[in-house]
């Protein structure tokens, strides 16, 4: 069941196409990445589903609702933390998430206790009575995000959450996201390739306001390209009939032999994406006198995918 | 949920703003040493036991004290995008603009309050005839409520401050002096200009003079003056 349909979006700001025919669905309880280069569209399209800008055209439906007839009941389905967190520099912390909780519609009683939580999980019981002005990036952070958590939504947002955090912290609100996204919808803005590994099931990639991928994390990994890499390293054998015996193989295409370090020899295979050919190779290595000393399958990383689909060129 | 639901919150949310940053006590000092000063200066020349020349004096202080309270309103929130966190939650335009509205008058109420003393004060020295002092205290709420609303158009217009306030003040200023402008003007359109003129209908409730035409004439100039500033706020929004 799709939570959030996003039907041939597109905005344009004066000449510039900011964001160009994007169409997706995120399914209720999907943590998604949305990941690309500066400009890529990321933030405005954020900003369009959380109601704040309208499209130039295309639509986006919430659950029932569609932004352009029903705002309000979409912005109370939706927490959402704008890009650095722009937050009131006057107000206190404890007053600020005061203010948002009425906004949010909380009770007085459950209103203190849920502030109470919320401290709690974004770590500011010490800041609470300090103007938000003077807290550090990181406690303005962690504000933004008890702001988009206060209500309790359904579906959160967040631009660039883990920007300018200390790598404790960062972890923090990581195991804070996927906390969330275990019941929650999450969509996560972000140009952090590692932070995408770590907390999303699933990542869109953004390039010049379109969508030039959209998978799951695990298979964007491994499957995207027409070859795999294996590696191996063998010892006690000879360059020539490694590779006589392995290119037999089928689904090999090529063995590439490395010098001999102490007696070592390191092959790279180039193999047939769609066939898993290791099981061959161990039988084959198996009937000869080789010692194995390595032996893996190169998983491509993101930043790899990244840089193939969004690279100029 | 109704559509004016949450401007309460923001209004709370608003008028605790003003005091908590020195602004707020500057601007009410700034307004009572200006307006005591001018106002007692020649009181006692004129051994006169009324606030006539008070309340004259009124409306061109306004001018320049309104817009300094809400110059910062829209565009301090539009400049450091606090302005975004506020509309994606579940508030309106209107929710926005009412709470903002209501918060800066009563700031303007409350800058108001401390020159009841002058009326005590005079009271205590002669006869004062209490009608036109109400009278100009509620008229000086009306004028307020509409420089209130001229001053947050001007403020929703730009993301500067200093060029709010220079707008705002522009506005209310032309507001203000433009039935003393008359005789510039040919004698058809007297009628309409003098009409125009915030000065004119402060002068006629100042008197003690409740006129349902002064009256409607501020509640005019304020409806308009938010409903441009919700037109800006729509526009913003492209």
């Amino acid at each position: 069941m799709a939570m959030i349909r996003i039907n041939n979006l597109t905005k344009y700001y004066g000449d510039f196409c900011a964001v160009n025919n994007i169409s997706l669905e995120i399914k209720k309880g999907e943590v998604l990445g949305l990941l690309g280069p500066n400009g890529a569209g990321k933030t405005t399209t954020l900003r369009i589903l959380t109601c704040y800008m309208p499209p130039t055209s295309g639509t986006i439906t919430v659950g029932d609702y569609n932004i352009h007839d029903h705002p309000l009941e979409i912005k109370r389905m939706i927490g959402y933390l704008p890009e650095s967190a722009p937050l009131y520099h006057d107000m206190l912390v404890y007053d600020y998430l005061g203010f948002v909780a009425d906004i949010r519609g909380l009770k007085d009683n459950r209103k203190e206790e849920r502030i109470r939580e919320l401290s709690q999980t974004c770590g500011l019981k010490e800041v609470m009575h300090r103007p938000i002005g003077e807290l550090s990036k990181g406690y303005k952070q962690r504000v933004g995000l008890a702001h988009a958590m206060m209500g309790d939504p359904e579906i959160l947002i967040l631009d660039e959450p883990t920007s300018g955090l200390d790598p404790n912290q960062i972890v923090e609100i990581r195991e804070i996201i996927k906390r969330i996204g275990r019941e929650r919808t999450v969509i996560l803005s972000t140009h952090i390739l590692s932070e995408v590994e770590a907390t999303c099931d699933r990542v869109v990639i953004l390039h010049r306001g379109r969508i030039v991928a959209d998978d799951r994390t695990e298979a964007l990994r491994t499957s995207a390209g027409d070859r795999r890499n294996i590696r191996l390293t063998l010892q006690g054998a000879k360059a020539e009939d490694v590779s006589k015996v392995l290119s037999g193989i089928e689904g090999i295409y090529s063995v590439g032999a490395g010098g001999p370090e102490d007696g070592a020899i390191r092959f790279t295979l180039t193999c047939d994406p769609k066939k898993d050919v290791r099981a061959d190779i161990y039988r084959a290595i198996k009937a000869h006198d080789w010692i194995i000393l390595e032996f893996y399958q190169e998983t491509r990383t993101l930043e790899s995918v990244f840089r193939e689909l969004t690279g100029e060129g | 949920m109704g559509l004016f639901l949450n401007w309460r919150h923001l209004l709370r949310k608003e008028f605790r703003g003003f005091f908590v940053s020195p602004i707020a006590y500057i601007v009410i000092c700034v307004f009572l040493v200006v307006s005591g000063w001018f106002f007692f200066s020649t009181f006692f020349i004129f051994n006169q036991a009324e606030m006539r020349d008070f309340f004259q004096l009124l409306p061109i202080i306004l001018v320049f004290i309104i817009p300094a309270i809400t110059m910062r309103q829209f565009s301090e929130e539009i400049n450091i995008g606090s302005y975004e966190l506020l509309t994606t939650m579940p508030v309106t335009f209107p929710d926005v603009i009412i709470g903002k509205f209501i918060a800066s008058l009563c700031f303007v109420a409350i800058m108001l309050f401390p020159t009841v003393a002058y009326a005590v004060f005079i009271s205590l020295l002669g006869e004062l005839d209490w009608g036109p002092v109400i009278g100009g205290y509620i008229g000086a709420l009306f004028l307020g409520a509409s420089f209130v609303s001229i001053g947050l158009f001007a403020s929703a217009l730009s993301r500067n401050q200093i060029i709010a306030f220079i707008i705002g003040m522009t506005i209310c200023f032309f507001l203000t002096i433009i039935d003393k402008m008359l005789f510039f003007l040919p004698e058809s359109l007297l009628g309409l200009f003098q009409y125009i003129g915030a000065d004119y209908h402060f002068r006629n409730i100042s008197k003690g003079i409740i006129d349902s035409r002064d009256l409607l004439y501020f509640i005019t100039v304020s409806f308009i003056g938010l409903y441009s500033t919700h037109l800006v706020l729509e526009q913003r929004r492209r």
